[in-house]
């Protein structure tokens, strides 16, 4: 055996050829790491945290009392009133242009109309309710003084950060690793290579070692951008955070492998992985918590790696969470990347 | 001398497809062997099959004096391999593929001296994605180089390339062949094997139904010239007036006849003599010539004479 530069090894070259695919295709770089800074600050500042609006509620123009009602409810800066005609009413009341409608019968007796599965039907019954007991003379016993907190942590745009950073790595796990190999394997390039003395294993261990490049650059430019444009907190230490990102992106690797190791074209290998990754986006709680499903399904939801993989970032990123603390989610996941792993490796098909 | 191919008996079969039947051969070293025969004969099969890609179902497997059960990476670094139809990545350079196919060798060549062979050295910072077909099939090759290996696979290397890429991949082979190595080599063109190959078997439904150096293929016909002729009118063939088989044989010199695609092929020892005998026919019976030239006889008079299919339409 002769001695060989490093650069010369089996691994090296064949890791250094996922790297220059990755870079030579402008879309890959921009869906890897252009589109979810995108989202970020798009939905950062769809969901930017700002004082409730008024609530928008409309007084039935033939009713009874009408008038004197929404002259008792004008002046209350927490609603917004306006009177409607019947079909008017119905109309934004049915489209939620109004969360609310007041049928004022009497002096003494008012129905609101509203719809209680929407959560502004409900608070503006509330809003509503405690104006109009107030101007008809109510007196409430206890003085209240607000005291508004608005903590780093808790926005939405805290919530769906870690959620994008998961989606991403599960996104170029999948993708990254699955295309590659079904695009090998349709061009005839993976019997190619297995027919030289290459080391299956340094073929597949290229993968993971690219991945773990791309993860670097990843992961830090979109909480970077996280973090300076929207304050996104890091509140847990960085090397348990870099360890969870590792982890889970093997694990996606591994479910990229398991997914490419017998498709031959891109159309099965599309579908195959979409079956994968589109009821993760669903149930894994990227943009809200998973935690809306019924308990039923609540095993199943959190049995998914990108549920323990969120779930993990969140506690860390937001909660300061230690890895002990995080146990449970790394066990979840560190099963997905052994049970793929071995999967995939018996069976793959190099032709 | 331990052959580099030894196959025994083998067979393999696709479900109810029978690629390969009973097939024997043996390739001596510093041969050049070609497996000629029509698309579906069974070539890739065998040739994927000494390449240790594909199992065989029976039959006994050796390369370079070795089976492929335990050896595989060692007789690996000894086999310069060209499959058909491998699409290398567009996105790498010329030399950047190099080197990784040379990164799996043990004792590679220098990347310039293989790019200099396959005369990609200008080349070697363009994508692959931007070579010619013939380009692409000179990378192939450069890929089986690398290795400095003892025996080449090459699976239709020059298949859908236009004729002067061909050429050059020929030059390529040739000097493969100089420098000592073995060649085994698939193609469905008779003028390539003939030109390449020391040997050739010919393979038709996974068999191999003739075998021999091209001239002794072609001398085995007892005909060394192909007379093909067409009389004029669109029912010729069957027209009473027509010559018959048996009259076409009667000619002095004749061997042999067959009708294909509205013409005659009329297989002949001697044209001096059968072609003005075949013309005095024609003018006693009153049948305009339409059509006549005459050729060596070559690979493919050899096929139709043992198939009676052409190649092309096989």
């Amino acid at each position: 055996m002769l001695k060989r530069h490093w650069s010369e090894r089996p691994l090296v070259q064949l890791t250094l050829v996922r790297v220059r695919e990755f870079v030579r295709e402008p879309e890959a770089v921009f869906w890897t790491f252009i589109f979810p800074i995108l989202m970020t600050a798009g939905l950062g500042i769809a969901f930017r945290s700002k004082p409730e609006a008024a609530a928008k509620v409309a007084v039935l123009a033939s009713a009874p009392a009408a008038s004197a009602t929404a002259a008792q409810l004008t002046g209350n800066r927490l609603l917004e009133v306006r009177t409607l005609d019947d079909s008017a009413a119905a109309r934004e009341l049915r489209t939620g242009k109004v969360a609310l409608v007041l049928v004022p019968q009497s002096d003494s007796l008012v129905e609101y109309r509203y719809d209680d599965t929407r959560p502004e039907g409900f608070a503006a019954r509330r809003l509503v309710d405690d104006a109009l007991q107030r101007a008809r003379g109510r007196r409430d016993p206890v003085t209240v003084r607000d005291s508004r907190i608005r903590e780093r942590g808790s926005r939405y745009v805290d919530f769906v950060v870690p959620g994008l950073l998961g989606m991403n790595l599960l996104g170029s796990g999948v993708w990254g690793v699955g295309f590659a190999i079904v695009d090998a394997r349709r061009k005839r390039l993976l019997k190619r290579l297995v027919a030289t003395p290459m080391p299956k294993s340094a073929y597949l261990a290229a993968f993971l070692l690219s991945r773990l490049g791309f993860l670097v650059v990843e992961a830090g430019v979109l909480l970077l951008f996280a973090g300076l444009v929207f304050g996104v907190p890091l509140r847990g230490s960085l090397p348990a955070l870099a360890l969870i990102a590792l982890l889970s992106a093997l694990a996606f690797g591994g479910l990229g492998l398991l997914v490419a190791s017998r498709q031959r074209t891109i159309e099965g290998a599309s579908g195959l992985m979409n079956l994968t990754m589109v009821p993760m986006w669903v149930f894994s709680g990227i943009f809200f918590s998973a935690s809306r499903f019924p308990a039923a399904v609540q095993p199943l939801i959190q049995a998914l790696p990108l549920t323990a993989v969120n779930n993990a970032l969140r506690a860390n990123m937001l909660e300061g969470a230690s890895l002990a603390q995080v146990a449970p989610e790394l066990a979840i996941i560190s099963a997905w990347l052994v049970v793929t792993f071995a999967l995939a490796l018996k069976l793959f098909r190099w032709q | 001398m331990v052959p580099a191919v030894s196959l025994r008996a083998l067979r393999k079969a696709y479900k109810d497809v029978v690629a390969v039947a009973q097939l024997d051969l043996e390739v001596p070293p510093g041969e050049c062997f070609g497996l000629l025969g029509p698309n579906g004969a069974g070539k890739t099969t065998t040739i994927e099959i000494c390449e240790g890609l594909t199992l065989p179902d029976e039959g006994e497997v050796r390369v370079l004096g070795e089976s492929w059960q335990g050896n595989g990476r060692a007789l690996r670094e000894r086999l310069g391999i060209s499959l058909q139809e491998t699409q290398f990545s567009d996105k790498l350079t010329v030399g950047e593929t190099l080197q990784l196919f040379r990164s799996f060798y043990r004792r590679p060549r220098p990347l310039t001296e293989v790019l200099d062979a396959v005369q990609l050295g200008e080349k070697r910072n363009g994508r692959v994605g931007q070579l010619s077909g013939g380009q692409k099939q000179r990378l192939a090759l450069a890929c089986a180089l690398v290795a400095d290996p003892e025996l080449f696979f090459l699976d239709e290397p020059t298949t859908g390339l236009d004729p002067q890429s061909r050429r050059q991949l020929w030059e390529l082979i040739e000097g493969v062949k100089r420098a000592g190595r073995t060649v085994v080599v698939t193609t469905h063109y008779m003028e390539e094997a003939e030109r390449l190959c020391d040997r050739v078997a010919i393979v038709d439904h996974g068999r191999i139904i003739a075998l021999g150096t091209p001239k002794e293929l072609i001398r085995s016909l007892d005909a060394e010239h192909v007379i093909e002729f067409r009389v004029a009118g669109p029912t010729s063939l069957t027209s009473p007036t027509s010559p018959t088989d048996k009259d076409l044989l009667a000619l002095d010199g004749a061997r042999s006849v067959r009708q294909h695609d509205g013409r005659y092929l009329l297989e002949s020892a001697q044209a001096h003599r059968t072609v003005p005998a075949l013309l005095s026919l024609l003018a006693a019976r009153g049948l305009p010539l339409e059509e006549l030239s005459t050729h060596s006889a070559t690979l493919e008079d050899v096929f139709v004479h043992l198939t009676g299919r052409q190649l092309r339409d096989a």
